[in-house]
């Protein structure tokens, strides 16, 4: 059975002021199996986001379900963690302390806390800044911590929404890596949005490419590339060949969007 | 002068002082130059020595300790009841909507204008002048915190749900501490206000404070106590602003830039 089911979900936003409701994802029918790591890559305002948003409860979809674990999702819930584009640490809280947000949450006791907690700071390489304010640290250290927050919860899959778009390219090449490097080592059921084509080839098992607006997925490319993952594989001949077979594919759908726009803009 | 540059810190303070220094200057020269009628205004140096038989002759450290627990008094009360009203309007939109009308039109009812009801209600004791300062007060406190609060970062909101925090959760360990910092800084705002208030409740029906001084003094022509008075107001509020923001930044450490 598919850890994840996405039957015929979409989405429409009403009209603004009685104009025309906007349709910014089409029925959409995704499985995603076990493990899978899931890239969901597309040009702007392609409603990935949105389809993200209905998997974690955030929005709910005009048409169809969502399925984890053949549950019906209606509401936003610790076993579908998530990590944001913008930062979303809590400010009033230290590193450790927002890692143990989730655990609190569920009632855990403090003792059983702490070495979850540490366990996770160390796993995303942010040992000896567990007592900073977000404030103090770097974008980069502070997504980390976003992901170790949701990890600490264990949940079945994890959602990310561009969540390294706000980064640097360096810095993103190096989360990156430790993404993936986390994933290949404890396992997980990983959906994440992306515009970022090589982004979303080195990081997946299964790349999901949508169309312009309104969204629909336009190809379903398996990736299979060997793990461990390692930067250099970007300059491989293999993944040449992908990245030369999405670009095509997203420059068409970008095309559409810049065509959609108004002359100017 | 180049716009929106900044000024240095040693500059900053010769320039904050000197205005003190020329006000006093100017005071100075027209009224022991004889510019004005003294009756009317009195001089920088009596009105010093006016201050000092004040405090010492006349027990007025006693006034401003009554006007002080007034203040205190009447704010915490409004705080105490405007704070979680405003913390309640702000997120559960139902609520904000039953009170949202009604406190937009008390907060224009001036709290001065309250006074002659509050006398009949409560009398010219302490408790009318605590209620002319709550009700100056507690109508804006509700207003602000409730706007800061509706307006708390969204994606934190939806963090803290994906995170398993129940609605509930969300509130008390979201909601509030995101506003904690704002939430203070309005009622160091408002205890601002809350001095205005205090004086207009001492200058009707009452016997004590700095505000029964002043008017008291009216009546003698004493230029020079009504003017110490205004000063001694002028700097209890300065120091009451300075420890409620250093308090502030004790507080929140998290929130400083």
């Amino acid at each position: 059975m598919s850890k994840l089911l996405i039957e015929g979900v979409s989405r429409t936003f009403a009209g603004v002021r009685g104009g025309q409701p906007v349709k910014a994802l089409m029925p959409v029918d995704l499985a995603v199996a076990a493990n899978d790591f899931i890239t969901i890559l597309g040009p702007s305002g392609c409603g990935k986001s949105t389809l993200l948003r209905i998997v974690a409860g955030l929005e709910a979809p005009s048409e169809g379900r969502a399925l984890l674990d053949g549950k019906a999702v209606t509401r936003p819930g610790p076993d579908r963690g998530m990590v944001f584009q913008s930062y979303t640490l809590f400010p009033w809280l230290t590193v450790a302390e927002n890692v143990a947000f989730g655990l609190r949450e569920r009632g855990m006791a403090q003792k059983e806390r702490d070495g979850l907690v540490a366990s996770y700071v160390d796993l995303v390489g942010l040992k000896g800044f567990e007592n900073h304010w977000p404030k103090q640290l770097s974008g980069g250290m502070q997504q980390r911590t976003a992901i170790a927050r949701a990890l600490a919860n264990d949940p079945e899959i994890l959602l990310l929404d561009e969540p390294f778009g706000a980064l640097d390219n360096q810095t993103r090449g190096l989360m990156q890596e430790l993404l993936l490097g986390i994933w290949e080592r404890r396992k997980k059921t990983v959906l994440f949005v992306t515009h970022d084509i090589e982004e979303a080839i080195f990081m997946a098992s299964r790349v999901i490419v949508m169309t312009a607006r309104p969204g629909s997925i336009k190809s379903d490319v398996a990736i299979d590339l060997p793990h461990p993952r390692h930067y250099t594989l970007k300059t491989s001949p293999e993944f040449s060949g992908l990245k030369a077979r999405l670009t095509e594919d997203i420059r068409v759908e970008a095309m559409r969007t810049a065509q959609g726009q108004p002359a100017g803009t | 002068m180049r716009p929106l540059h900044p000024v240095s810190p040693g500059l900053r303070t010769v320039l904050g002082i000197s205005f003190f220094v020329l006000f006093v200057a100017f005071w100075a020269w027209i009224t022991l130059g004889g510019h004005v009628n003294r009756i009317f205004l009195a001089d920088p140096l009596s009105m010093l020595r006016d201050g000092w038989r004040l405090l010492v002759e006349d027990r007025f450290w006693l006034d401003i300790l009554i006007t002080i627990w007034r203040v205190f008094g009447g704010f915490v009360l409004a705080s105490v009841v405007a704070v979680p009203i405003g913390i309640a309007m702000g997120a559960w939109k139902p609520v904000e909507a039953f009170l949202e009308p009604f406190v937009s039109f008390a907060r224009y009812l001036p709290a001065s204008a309250f006074i002659p009801l509050l006398i009949l209600w409560a009398g010219i004791g302490e408790l009318e002048k605590l209620l002319v300062i709550f009700v100056g007060s507690v109508f804006q406190i509700i207003l602000i915190v409730a706007v800061k609060v509706g307006s708390t970062r969204r994606d934190l909101v939806e963090a803290a749900s994906t995170l398993g925090s129940t609605n509930n959760g969300i509130v008390k360990r979201v909601i509030m501490p995101a506003n904690a910092p704002e939430i203070a800084e309005t009622l160091r705002l408002v205890l601002g206000w809350a001095w205005t208030y205090v004086i207009v409740a001492e200058l009707i029906g009452s016997s004590s404070g700095i505000g029964y001084m002043i008017i008291n003094s009216q009546s003698r022509l004493a230029t020079g106590q009504i003017i110490f008075g205004i000063i001694v107001i002028g700097l209890i509020g300065l120091l009451s602003d300075f420890a409620f923001k250093a308090f502030n930044r004790w507080l929140f450490p998290w929130s400083l830039a």
